[in-house]
């Protein structure tokens, strides 16, 4: 028989070589499916790291496709701190990028100094009310909030789609169901010259940012992590835990809204309903790997868009399917797993003892 | 009104909506299994993805329908295995090893389904089940149509509905699952295998599961579709809660949204000028959510779900 031993207090060293050893795990892992699709494995991972750091390009395009990744792990990793299981990020993200076109395509108009904050602020608030629903009905009826966010995924998204086909569909798009262009005064300007990296990503990295300083030195922080750590403690220390649910609820949301304007905003310019290939629920990978840190948001959002871009640029130059990329950030949130368990823990053939 | 009306006496609308709740039964009833002793599966929506292709590329590469039927179940089990030894002898976080399930099984089988068939622009077709055409019976005014003019798989999927109760109401077997996930401890303590209980229900659950998916591919339509589930799976977790973890209820669940999404697309031609279409196609989902709120106070959760056991320690 095999005996679960725990190994006591894990070093903080440890917590970071987790999600490493996860991620290259699941690089590793990739080789399987190479080989399947019969694709030479060597020259296929030379392809994937030349596809993130051969150029300029694509060092800014790897960044580029981190920006939505850290709003949407933040939004997972802030709500999963206090046991909110926000499986929505993706509805909330098409949330924030609706309000964001709503107010950014001629409802008025401004210098960028006042249109850039204003979109910002519309789609955060739209993706707060996002989570704020399913946040409700669990506060008030006790309705499962993974159910209920898993669910709001799909409304929203047909949504946007009878949006883009009604009230905000572009006259001039020639029939395709796509929004108008996003003001150029509301634009996000981009940091590189004739490159696509766009000051959305220096915001996600001041919102996670915030998110670690409100987190680990406020008293709201704490409320949020005595709230995960133990609802009934939390409650019984006089803590208003409906409360900071719904508070982290609008954090959450907001993040996840962000994301969506930022897209919107700073990349496409405007908005289809393919804008999110699952950034959402990529979110989710984010947001373990990271050990639910905002910190640690920024650099797993870095690993899996790596991961995207590189595998991208690998499938288009080999013929393997590009579901090569999911594939592989699937398994390292499962590596990341199984990571977890055994920093934790450790197996021991059990011994039988005398009576 | 009179529109309405007629749409309820015609036998094509109750023909419609048991093919439509067939895969969520299967779903419905595999959910059940799990959380009855006490995992929570969040991997059915992609092991549905899994079951839809399995069963599929068995078929198109040669073999018989009922084999592409139980390959997709073996697929769904071997799933399911890989969920429960995650969640319940390891203990993990049933949410997360679910939605990495989920992620990981429906990119797989995405990933299996390009590398078979990289260039195909319209997905190939197989011959799925064709509707059981019982002497006498199909011939009935009305039942005939709508019970006997179905496929094999939804007959299949009816009689787990009695397989599944019989177990969980009529053999020792079930009254340790539920026992497993209302009080793993007792169940210990009776000398059986909580661990395998568990690990048990499961992947059988999930190769239910995954015979939901097919039904998709093999008997609802003839060829595979990325986004082909459009999220039934996760829609028989709402269900089980509404069906409160009785495979009766469960039925009736799923029939009754059966109902709804017929009606929806019913509907749908009858108002289209209206309303725009995409009205009709939140409205399953937006019921699910109404359904799931309606009974939320009252639920029964299994006391156990989510809470991993191991052994010498309470």
């Amino acid at each position: 028989m095999i005996e679960i031993v725990p190994r006591g207090t894990m070093r903080p060293r440890i917590a970071i070589l987790i999600p490493v050893i996860a991620g290259l795990a699941a690089l590793l892992l990739a080789a399987v499916p190479l080989a399947f699709a019969g694709a030479p494995i060597l020259p296929a991972y030379a392809q994937m790291a030349s596809g993130v750091f051969g150029s300029m390009f694509t060092v800014t395009e790897t960044l580029t496709r981190a920006t939505p990744l850290i709003f949407t792990g933040l939004a997972a990793a802030i709500a999963f701190r206090a046991r909110l299981w926000n499986i929505g990020g993706e509805g909330q993200l098409y949330l924030g990028a609706l309000a964001a076109v709503w107010v950014g395509t001629g409802m008025i108009d401004g210098p960028p100094i006042l249109m850039i904050p204003l979109v910002l602020a519309a789609g955060a608030a739209a993706g707060a009310v996002g989570l704020l629903g399913p946040a409700l009905l669990k506060t008030r009826f006790g309705a499962d909030e993974v159910v209920t966010s898993l669910l709001l995924n799909f409304i929203i998204l047909i949504f946007v789609q009878m949006m883009l086909e009604g009230a905000f569909k572009d006259p001039m798009g020639l029939g395709w169901p796509q929004s108008e262009p996003i003001l150029d005064s509301a634009v996000l300007p981009t940091l590189v010259d004739r490159m696509r990296l766009h000051a959305g990503f220096l915001i996600a990295i001041a919102v996670a940012l915030v998110a670690h300083a409100v987190l680990a030195y406020t008293v709201w922080g704490f409320r949020i992590r005595a709230v995960g750590g133990n609802a009934a403690a939390a409650r019984h220390a006089g803590i208003g835990v409906k409360r900071t649910i719904l508070g982290v609820a609008i954090m959450s949301g907001a993040c996840a809204g962000l994301a969506g304007v930022s897209e919107v905003a700073g990349l496409k310019g405007y908005l289809t309903s393919d804008l999110s290939p699952g950034f959402g629920y990529a979110g989710i990978v984010v947001a373990m790997l990271a050990g639910l840190s905002p910190i640690g948001v920024i650099a797993a959002s870095l690993f899996v868009a790596s991961v995207f871009v590189g595998a991208d640029s690998m499938s288009r130059a080999m013929g393997v399917s590009s579901f090569l990329a999911d594939l592989i950030v699937s398994m390292s949130l499962i590596c990341m797993l199984v990571g977890g368990f055994f920093a934790r823990f450790r197996l021991r053939r059990r011994t039988t003892r005398a009576p | 009104m009179i529109d309405i009306l007629q749409i309820f006496l015609s036998e094509s609308f109750w023909a419609a909506s048991l093919r439509i709740a067939s895969p969520l039964i299967f779903g419905v009833l595999g959910t059940l299994l799990c959380e009855r002793a006490g995992v929570l599966n969040l991997g059915i929506e992609g092991i549905f993805v899994v079951g839809a292709m399995t069963g599929w590329m068995a078929v198109w590469l040669g073999a018989p329908l009922p084999v592409g039927v139980l390959a997709a179940a073996l697929a769904g089990a071997l799933f399911g295995l890989f969920h429960s030894v995650l969640t319940v002898p390891l203990g993990l976080s049933q949410h997360v090893s679910g939605l990495g399930i989920t992620l990981f099984a429906s990119s797989l089988a995405s990933f299996a389904y390009r590398t078979a068939l990289p260039q195909v622009s319209s997905p190939p077709r197989i011959e799925p089940f064709r509707s059981l055409d019982v002497p006498i019976l199909s011939d009935l005014p009305f039942f005939g149509t709508v019970l006997f003019q179905q496929t094999a798989l939804t007959w299949l999927a009816l009689i787990m509905v009695g397989v599944v109760w019989w177990i969980m109401d009529r053999t020792p077997l079930g009254v340790a699952l539920k026992a497993v996930g209302d009080n793993p401890e007792a169940v210990n303590a009776q000398g059986l295998s909580v661990i395998r209980l568990r690990m048990g229900a499961v992947v059988a659950g999930s190769s239910l599961m995954a015979l939901g998916g097919a039904f998709l591919t093999m008997s609802a339509f003839d060829a595979f579709f990325f986004g082909m589930v459009n999220g039934r799976g996760w829609i028989c977790i709402a269900l089980v809660i509404f069906a409160s973890w009785q495979p009766g209820k469960a039925l009736v669940g799923a029939l009754l949204f059966g109902m709804f999404d017929a009606l929806q697309v019913r509907l749908q031609t009858e108002a289209g000028a209206l309303v725009p279409h995409q009205v009709f196609l939140m409205m399953p989902f937006i019921l699910s959510i109404i359904a799931l709120v309606i009974v939320a106070r009252r639920a029964d959760y299994p006391r156990a779900l989510l809470t991993p056991w191991f052994r010498g320690q309470r």
